[in-house]
């Protein structure tokens, strides 16, 4: 194992330190229990508040702040965060209007979350992310994974927070960008938890796995090594079918990167699924690319597209100052 | 038994599930996400350490503090489940200080309905409840019979050895495996490898009065 790691226990503690450094004028980090907050918390908004495996960097830390996150619960590396962790930067976000989690589809985060929701005594409500489309949902399964498209419900659910939108209001309208929102993944390789020290899975040199999750496990199947664009037409054909658009709508196309994956090869195929969303009759109104919902140095990406209206549009435009995230 | 008795069972599981490291974790590897070891690990070594402050607490209370101590250290999924399980162990021992072995079963009972509770999860969903699930109903009629010690044991680990296993052709339904689908198949689940590894060093060291501890040691490799 090739890592920047001095030691594997102590790396979550350095890496976290790194951060608020880094961006000392934005953030500032607890360790007793671990959550990352606003260096200046606001005094009247509802708090936001994520959380979530680390490994998935800049994802959810680096979108804590004006705009975005009120606080962040980061777990080890791959694994969810606990309850004190929730309630403490709950308690740390507090203006008295209410907390809002927002919360990625998996059984970890979802239960570690639900039990600080029933310890907590103030005003509070979740978002349940599920945005994967590799997975079907039914009713044996845990449902759909929440992944990349999680950025989109924090920007946007962040934005109407700041404007002063009631906990009720946030909720509905994180639900409404959920259900707008569609991604499916691709890895190329596969990665390593620094506590495990090998990798999580084995990929053959000339094999992708379609509708991988972010955290490398496996996703839909496993298929031979193919273009640009038949990746591309695969993730948004399950992504089209999902989200069922009208012709002429405007749509928000995220390509995120895994953390492998050099943006040359992610511009690339950003233009290779704007030319796709076109053909189908779609206008792609914005764009992010970047390695913003990670897993680890695993190379691979996923395309999200987000179904925008005025309210959305205007959500997405809308001031955010935070690490990895600012316009 | 006291909790004289449950702190030497809790450090003999953390020697299983560390004796049993390769085998969790190329099963987790295989389908899960590869933290599942690290996780039971980092539970198991917290709950050594807690032996002197548990130490004077009646089986209930140690069983609480136990539970809400994992709720705060583990994290992942198992977090939530196995803290839910102590905290219902203590809740349904209550004061006890020796408590019988009826009482006992009823509270491994009561403990596993809370992870069923906490995780939507049945029979069947190749899942810790396979394992668990039946060990739950099957100490509770071996006590009720008063059943003695050893035999009790040794049906346990042996029921707990077999349900382990049958993970093995089962398709998941819940947790992590679920996304694979029919890739499933053929692994076992390694949360029910986990339980039936801690079930099997309970198991030995309260029939090691009794019978010879290496009876008991049979190969758990899959």
């Amino acid at each position: 194992m090739k890592k920047f790691v001095n030691h594997v226990d102590t790396m979550l503690r350095e890496s976290l330190t790194g951060l608020v450094e880094a961006h000392a004028d934005l953030l500032k980090v607890e360790f007793e229990p671990t959550f990352v907050m606003r260096a200046r918390p606001a005094s009247t908004k509802v708090a936001l508040i994520s959380g979530g495996g680390s490994g998935h960097e800049p994802l959810h830390a680096g979108y804590v702040g004006q705009g975005m996150l009120d606080a962040a619960c980061p777990g080890q590396v791959f694994t969810s965060p606990t309850p004190d962790q929730m309630l403490a930067a709950a308690a740390a976000a507090d203006t008295g209007r209410g907390t809002l989690f927002i919360v990625k589809n998996y059984a970890g985060d979802r239960m570690n979350f639900e039990m600080a929701a029933e310890m907590m005594e103030t005003e509070h409500a979740t978002v349940l992310v599920d945005d994967d489309v590799a997975v079907e949902n039914s009713t044996h399964t845990t449902g759909r994974r929440g992944v990349a498209g999680t950025l989109m419900v924090e920007k946007m659910v962040g934005a109407a927070a700041e404007a002063g939108a009631t906990l009720t209001e946030c909720k509905a309208l994180g639900d409404r960008v959920n259900a707008a929102t569609a991604s499916m993944g691709v890895a190329f390789t596969s990665c390593t938890v620094p506590a495990a020290g090998r990798a999580t899975f084995d990929i053959g040199p000339d094999e992708i796995e379609l509708g991988v999750g972010i955290h490398g496990e496996p996703g839909r199947r496993r298929a031979p090594m193919m273009s640009a664009d038949e990746i591309t037409n695969t993730l948004l054909d399950a992504i089209l079918a999902d989200l069922k658009p009208a012709p002429g709508r405007q749509v928000l196309l995220h390509v995120n990167g895994f953390g492998g994956t050099p943006l040359v090869e992610l511009y690339l195929l950003h233009h290779v699924a704007a030319k796709r969303l076109k053909t189908a009759g779609l206008v792609v109104a914005r764009s992010l690319v970047g390695n913003y919902t990670t897993s680890l140095e695993m190379a691979g990406g996923s395309l999200t597209v987000t179904l925008l209206d005025n309210e959305l549009s205007g959500l997405w435009d809308a001031p955010v100052r935070t690490a990895a995230l600012h316009w | 038994m006291n909790t004289t008795d449950i702190l030497s069972s809790l450090a003999a599981v953390q020697a299983a599930i560390l004796a049993h490291e390769a085998d969790i974790e190329s099963l987790d590897r295989a389908i899960g996400d590869g933290d599942h070891f690290i996780n039971v690990r980092r539970g198991a070594e917290v709950l050594v350490a807690m032996r002197d402050e548990l130490a004077p607490l009646p089986p209930g209370p140690a069983f609480g503090k136990i539970g809400m101590k994992l709720l705060s250290t583990i994290g992942g999924a198992s977090g939530p489940l196995i803290s839910s399980c102590f905290i219902a162990m203590g809740k349904a021992l209550n004061g006890a200080v020796e408590p019988s072995p009826q009482q006992l079963a009823a509270a491994f009972a009561a403990g596993v309905e809370a992870i069923k509770a906490r995780g939507k999860a049945e029979v069947g969903e190749k899942t810790m409840l396979d394992v668990l699930i039946p060990a739950a109903r099957q100490w509770q009629a071996l006590a009720d019979a008063d059943t003695p010690l050893p035999a009790l044991c040794e049906q346990l680990a042996a029921e707990a050895e077999r349900n382990m296993l049958a993970t093995r052709d089962m398709l998941a339904t819940k947790g992590r495996a679920a996304f694979l689908g029919e890739r499933a198949l053929g692994h076992i689940d390694p949360g029910a490898k986990t339980c039936q590894v801690a079930i099997n060093a309970v198991c030995a060291i309260f029939a090691a009065d009794h019978l010879n501890a290496q009876q008991l040691q049979r190969s758990t490799t899959p």
